[in-house]
Formats: C-alpha cells, sequence, structure tokens
C-alpha cells in the first residue's frame, strides 16, 4: 500500500495571453501513494483545476514532470509521453467533473455515456459484454440499470454525477482526478456521492487526487491534504496534521472560516486582510505577504520554499513551527 | 432543468431497490428517454404560428412540385386577344339557371384610346371540366400526359375565335394564364433558395469547421475573408455576377449557376455560426471527458461537436432562406436572374416595373404576394425552430 503512484515534479504552469502572463501552477511537487486520497484546497483561482488538468494531460504543462507509476511497473511521464502509450496510461488515470450539467452530453443517452470510453478503447467489444460492464459500474454506483435508456436531462444533480462516476470508473482505473466532484451538489446529496467515492475506493482500490474548496468535505475525504495559494503549494501534510495543527498562516486562516454545526460555540473567524492578488502581478517575498496577519520585513523580501518539518510536512513559511496557529482542535472540544 | 421530477437515487448504504413500475411507459418515462430532437419536436408543436407556417410551406411545395398538373396552361401558352386580360369571374347561374361552375367568354372592345375592354360575353356558358387535356407535359419528370386537373374546353369551337379560358389570376401583356405561370414559376423560386441553402450548408460546414477546430492562423485567414465577403453589397454583387453569365447558355445551366451565386453569398455567416459554436462546444466539460476517455478527434467531431450546433445550423439555414427567395426575387425582377423561357416570381413581377401596368392591371401584382407569403411562413418557422432549438436551458 506504499507504493507511490503519481509523483509530480516542478509543475509549472503558465497561460499567456499578450503580454500578461498568469503563472497557475508554480513548481508543485508531491507524491500520492497508491490507494490513498490527496485533497488540495484553496480559494477560487489559485490553481487546483489547473493542476489536476496538468496530471490528466487536458494542459501541456510548461514544464515539470508526472510521473505516472503504471500497473506494469515502470513509470512513465505523462507530460512527455508518446500516443501510443498515452492511450493506454489514460485507461488507468480518469477525472470527475464539477459541473454534472456540462459534463455529460445532454444528446446521447446515459448508456451511450458510460460507454463511450469502453467503446473508445475497445473497438472490437462485442454487444453483450458492453452491456454487462455498463450495468455493473451502474450498479456500482448506485444507478438503476433501467434509467440507461433515458437520457441526462432526466436526472437530478446527484444522478448526473453518479452517471459522471461511472464513466470515470468504467475502463477501470487506478487513479481518479476528483475535481470539486460536489461542490455544485446540494449539501445532502455531497455527502452520498461522497460515501459513495469512499465505498468505490475500499472495493476498487482507487487512488484519489480531491480538488475541493470545502475544507469539511476534503477533511472527511483525504489522507493527505495540499493547501494552494496563488499556485504554489504552501503546506502539505496529513490530514490530521493539517487540520488540528496548521504551520501556515493561509492554512490557520481557512480552517477557522470552516463553518460550524453548534451554533453556539463563538467562531473566531480570522478575517484575511484584502483580496488575492491578481496571479499575473505576483507580489514580492512570500506571495501570502500582503494579506498574512503574521507578516515580517523577511516575508516581503525573501522568497519561500517549501521546507520540510520534523513531524514530516512540508511548509512554505520563513517562520513554519515558531507561530502560534490554531486548527480546528482549538475550536471545536471534542 | 427537471430536477423536481426525477427522484434521488437511494446511497449505496441503504439497500432499498428503487421501484419502477414495469410494462407501460409513463408519460414522464418517454419524456425521459426523449432524444434532443423529439425534444425539439415537442416544443415546436406548441408553437401555432410555426405549425400553421409550416402547413402552408408545405402547400406551397406541393404546388411547385405538381405545377403542371394543377396549371391549366403551359407556361408558353399564350393568345393575343386576350392579353392582359383581368381575372375570369367564375358563375354558377346562367340565365338564372343552376348549372355548377363555368365561366363566359370574354368580349374584347377597345376605348376612345385604344385600351382594351373585356366584357363578359353572356350568350354561352363554357363549364369549367376537370381532368381536361391540354398541353403536354411530364409530371415529376417523368410520368408523360396531357391531364390537367382543370380547364374549360368550348364543346364545338370555331376557326375564328380564340377558345375559352379560365384565368384565374388574369393574363398578362402576352396574353399567358398568369396563374399558371406563378405555379410554374414557384418550381425556380422555391427551389432555388433550397438548394442554395444546401450549398452554403456544406460549405458552411466545412470551411467553418476547419476555422473553429483548428484555430490559430487558418481561423485568422478564415475570419477575414469572411469579413471581406459580408462586407460587399449583395445586390451590386449578384448583378455583378450574374451579368458574367453569358446570352446562350441554357435554362438550366442559369438554374444552376444562380443558385451558386446565391449561395456564395450567403455561406459567410452561417460559417460563423457553426464556428463560434464548434469553439464552444470544444471546451466543455463533455468534450474534454470524451477526450480523455481516449476518443479519437474524428468521433469527437461527429458524435459531439456536429449533433451539438446541428440544431442551431438548421434555425440559422430557415431563416436565412427568405433572404434567398428575396434575392432570387430581385435578381430575376432587375432581368438578371431567370431568363425566358423559364420563368419565376421575380420574372412575372418585371411587368410591374411599368406603373400603367400595376394601374391597369393590379392583377400582375399578385407573384408578390407569394414572395411575401412564403417569406413570412419561413421566418415564422425559423422563429418556432429557433425557441425550440435549445432543448436543455
Amino acid at each position: 500500500m506504499d507504493e507511490t503512484i503519481l509523483e509530480i515534479k516542478d509543475l509549472n504552469m503558465v497561460f499567456s495571453s499578450g503580454k500578461s502572463k498568469v503563472h497557475a501552477v508554480d513548481n508543485v511537487s508531491f507524491r500520492i501513494k497508491q490507494g490513498e486520497t490527496v485533497g488540495i484546497v484553496g480559494e477560487s483561482g489559485c490553481g487546483k483545476t489547473t493542476l489536476g488538468r496538468c496530471i490528466v494531460l487536458a494542459y501541456k504543462a510548461t514544464s515539470g514532470q508526472v510521473l505516472y507509476h503504471a500497473a506494469d511497473g515502470k513509470k512513465y511521464n505523462i507530460q512527455a509521453i508518446s500516443k501510443q502509450k498515452l492511450r493506454s496510461i489514460r485507461k488507468e488515470i480518469q477525472m470527475i467533473f464539477q459541473d454534472p450539467y456540462s459534463s455529460l452530453d445532454p444528446r446521447m443517452t446515459v448508456f451511450d455515456i458510460i460507454s463511450e470510453p469502453l467503446r473508445a478503447n475497445y473497438k472490437k467489444i462485442p454487444k453483450n459484454e458492453m452491456e454487462y460492464r455498463v450495468q455493473d459500474v451502474a450498479k456500482k454506483v448506485g444507478l438503476n440499470p433501467s434509467y440507461l435508456k433515458r437520457y441526462p436531462h432526466a436526472f437530478s444533480g446527484g444522478q448526473r454525477q453518479r452517471i459522471g462516476i461511472a464513466r470515470a470508473l468504467i475502463l477501470y482505473p487506478r487513479v481518479i482526478i476528483c475535481d470539486e466532484p460536489v461542490s455544485a451538489l446540494d449539501v445532502s446529496v455531497q455527502s452520498q456521492v461522497i460515501n459513495l467515492l469512499m465505498d468505490l475506493q475500499k472495493n476498487m482500490n482507487l487512488t484519489y487526487l480531491f480538488i475541493s474548496h470545502d475544507l469539511s468535505v476534503v477533511e472527511h475525504i483525504s489522507d493527505q491534504v495540499g493547501v494552494m495559494y496563488l499556485g504554489q503549494i504552501v503546506e502539505y501534510a496529513s490530514t490530521d496534521l493539517l487540520f488540528h495543527n496548521p504551520c501556515h498562516p493561509y492554512t490557520e486562516a481557512l480552517l477557522s472560516a470552516i463553518p460550524l454545526a453548534d451554533p453556539d460555540t463563538p467562531m473566531d473567524h480570522i478575517p484575511l486582510k484584502g483580496e488575492i492578488p491578481n496571479p499575473s502581478n505576483l507580489p514580492s517575498g512570500c506571495f501570502f505577504h500582503t494579506r498574512c496577519p503574521y507578516c515580517q520585513e523577511r516575508c516581503i523580501r525573501e522568497r519561500t520554499s517549501l521546507i520540510r518539518l520534523d513531524d514530516g510536512r512540508l511548509v512554505s513559511c520563513h517562520f513554519a513551527g515558531k507561530l502560534p496557529l490554531h486548527g480546528i482542535q482549538a475550536k471545536v472540544p471534542r | 432543468m427537471n430536477t423536481e421530477i426525477s427522484i434521488e437515487m437511494p446511497t449505496p448504504h441503504s439497500n432499498k431497490e428503487q421501484q419502477e413500475p414495469k410494462g407501460k411507459q409513463t408519460e414522464q418515462e418517454k419524456y425521459f428517454m426523449a432524444s434532443q430532437w423529439q425534444l425539439i419536436r415537442r416544443k415546436l408543436m406548441h408553437h401555432k404560428l410555426a405549425i400553421i407556417s409550416f402547413v402552408i410551406l408545405g402547400v406551397l411545395y406541393f404546388g411547385a412540385v405538381f405545377a403542371p398538373f394543377l396549371a391549366p396552361k403551359g407556361l408558353e401558352e399564350y393568345s393575343g386577344s386576350y392579353s392582359d386580360a383581368p381575372p375570369t369571374k367564375i358563375h354558377l347561374y346562367h340565365k338564372g339557371k343552376w348549372i355548377g361552375p363555368f365561366v363566359y367568354r370574354y368580349k374584347v372592345d377597345r376605348d376612345a384610346f385604344e385600351n382594351k375592354i373585356f366584357t363578359e360575353d353572356r350568350k354561352s356558358s363554357y363549364a369549367i371540366r376537370f381532368f381536361t387535356h391540354g398541353k403536354k407535359y411530364k409530371l415529376l419528370g417523368m410520368i408523360q400526359t396531357n391531364i390537367h386537373l382543370f380547364g374549360v374546353e368550348d364543346p364545338n369551337p370555331k376557326a375564328d375565335e380564340d377558345p375559352p379560358q379560365i384565368l384565374l389570376f388574369g393574363a398578362d401583356s402576352l396574353g399567358r394564364d398568369l396563374f399558371s405561370r406563378t405555379l410554374l414559376g414557384s418550381q425556380v423560386s422555391l427551389t432555388v433558395p433550397l438548394l442554395g441553402t444546401a450549398i452554403s450548408f456544406v460549405l458552411a460546414i466545412i470551411i467553418g469547421g476547419i476555422s473553429g477546430y483548428y484555430g490559430g492562423i487558418i481561423d485568422t485567414i478564415i475570419q477575414r475573408i469572411i469579413e471581406v465577403l459580408s462586407s460587399f453589397p449583395t445586390i451590386p454583387l449578384w448583378m455583378a455576377l450574374s451579368a458574367a453569365i453569358p446570352a446562350g447558355v441554357p435554362v438550366t445551366t442559369v438554374y444552376i449557376l444562380i443558385t451558386i451565386i446565391m449561395s456564395l453569398l450567403s455561406w459567410p455567416g452561417m460559417a460563423r455560426t457553426v464556428r463560434g459554436k464548434f469553439l464552444s462546444l470544444k471546451k466543455t466539460d463533455y468534450v474534454m471527458a470524451a477526450r480523455l476517455a481516449g476518443v479519437s478527434n474524428a468521433n469527437i467531431i461527429r458524435k459531439h461537436l456536429v449533433p451539438g450546433f446541428m440544431s442551431y445550423l438548421i434555425v440559422n439555414l430557415t431563416l436565412g432562406i427568405p433572404n434567398m427567395i428575396l434575392g432570387e426575387t430581385s435578381m430575376s425582377f432587375l432581368g438578371l436572374g431567370m431568363r425566358a423561357p423559364a420563368t419565376s416570381w421575380g420574372v412575372l413581377l418585371q411587368e410591374c416595373q411599368n406603373i400603367g401596368n400595376i394601374a391597369n392591371c393590379p392583377w400582375k401584382l399578385i407573384p408578390l404576394i407569394y414572395v411575401g407569403v412564403t417569406v413570412l411562413a419561413f421566418n415564422f418557422l425559423g422563429d418556432g425552430l429557433r425557441d425550440a432549438a435549445d432543448p436543455y436551458k
């Protein structure tokens, strides 16, 4: 179980339009072990989605590597791979999309949507085998097989997301990039889908990269969490460590914003100053210094880089471990 | 969307099985299984004006297809004494007695200014008969026959008199039956726009598709060409192009050339629509999902992109047809379109260039009503289609 399955090394993604350049993903490195879930959190526009899309090669990254340890024991850099090899690897890395409305073609039946990856990858698959596999995967995600003849307009958001999950599962992938898979859903439906994802992970030995802005969801599902700010990972740690004992002021601020279910508990929300800086015009020094409540002179001058602390986490802060930061434990007595 | 009528699935944790009533298909289930085109048809059915227009267009096209049969006269049949004759009245009572529908023969006199005066000669009646024998023609281009739907026949024709005629829309200045000519003219006026749109449809899909799919330099070049083409004023360009058709060419060649000229000038707008839709659909999540699943580019275009913009394109086509009808009519009106012996509504309207003609023979404007009705019908139909085109909103 401790095997690494996906390694992201110094990944950079720069979007340029005319003269302005946006560094959407800035020197991101981390590794995902087989069978675990890595959560990526951050505000909108911090590069979470771009990171996910670079991993599945929806975007060609500006520089850096995405090393995938394939089932055959070899390592492949997805960012520089031959077309033929890519076809076989794509079967093993699939994606679940944020918007269950725009991610299903309204002109295809549910059966056609779910079976599309099969038809694309196995040209000569017999019809009855295809039907069997589609029905099998539909059952797995909790879709009534009699719904397969319907069109997507017959379904609500939660059911549509199940269809999207079924499409991602049909090729029996090893890694699934979940790009905010529940943020478009009602809260009651969110938990159903999250539980489904966790069950599937157990039964099919899946590895997830779970991108979300919802910290509670990430805490629930992830083993490791990376916090992103302006394209960089500012803190990467195991879920427990990160949520209860954050080491980056940004993580602390995010955690303090998690709404509590108990209205009597006072919220000590740490308001961040100002807006997220324009990513095409980045601040000097530490990217977070413009909004950091603990900002010192050194932060304005000096860039930060990820450093490993004694407890194994990675933090990108000059004063990592030296600041009096609070996690969620401090607020919710358990 | 229809969230309110769908039921959330139970989670896999709760082991309840959803009960589906099997056997009979409910109305809701039919809706759930309706494809895009079925949904569009459902919506279109609620657009009354579009349905009426569709029926009117059906009648007009039926008239065009069976024109030689429905028209009592051939295209070039004329009788000199009936030139500029007004529409004949259809009577039922002859000398106070019911004898069914019939017409009288016209008596032609001249007034002090040498203008023709048509009066009915009430001496003898000529019954309107069905399936009369007249000029030979080929029905649908295949069946050789001389039977016309209706007409009048003189049981004992005299050599010195023109035979009696039924002129529903009157006659033109050469004494030809305007009703027959309007019907026969619709064969050109109603098919040139259809063929022309078909050609521009193909051009638009290919050129707009290339532009939208490849993007970059190719896209820029194609877009600039489209801008140049659509900045030309249409009528002068039509005139220039059709003036280039040599005088002696056969009718069918003129027909084809006119069609091509019409379509050459209407594809740019459509190509733009295709390109725009291509660009927006290319970025949707479901296209990305297909790409990640390893679906080939050709299949993505075939299965996702083309079906995605087809409904919009059909709307555009329908709304583009009226322009072509008007274009063909104006070209023919100016004498640059169809040439004798072929005719079209525009050719028939040429006689109305003379104000005296309109004042004395207002029935010569009847083809104008046909043009107007057709254009309006296509517009209303396109309107209805546009409302129904995207059933997923």
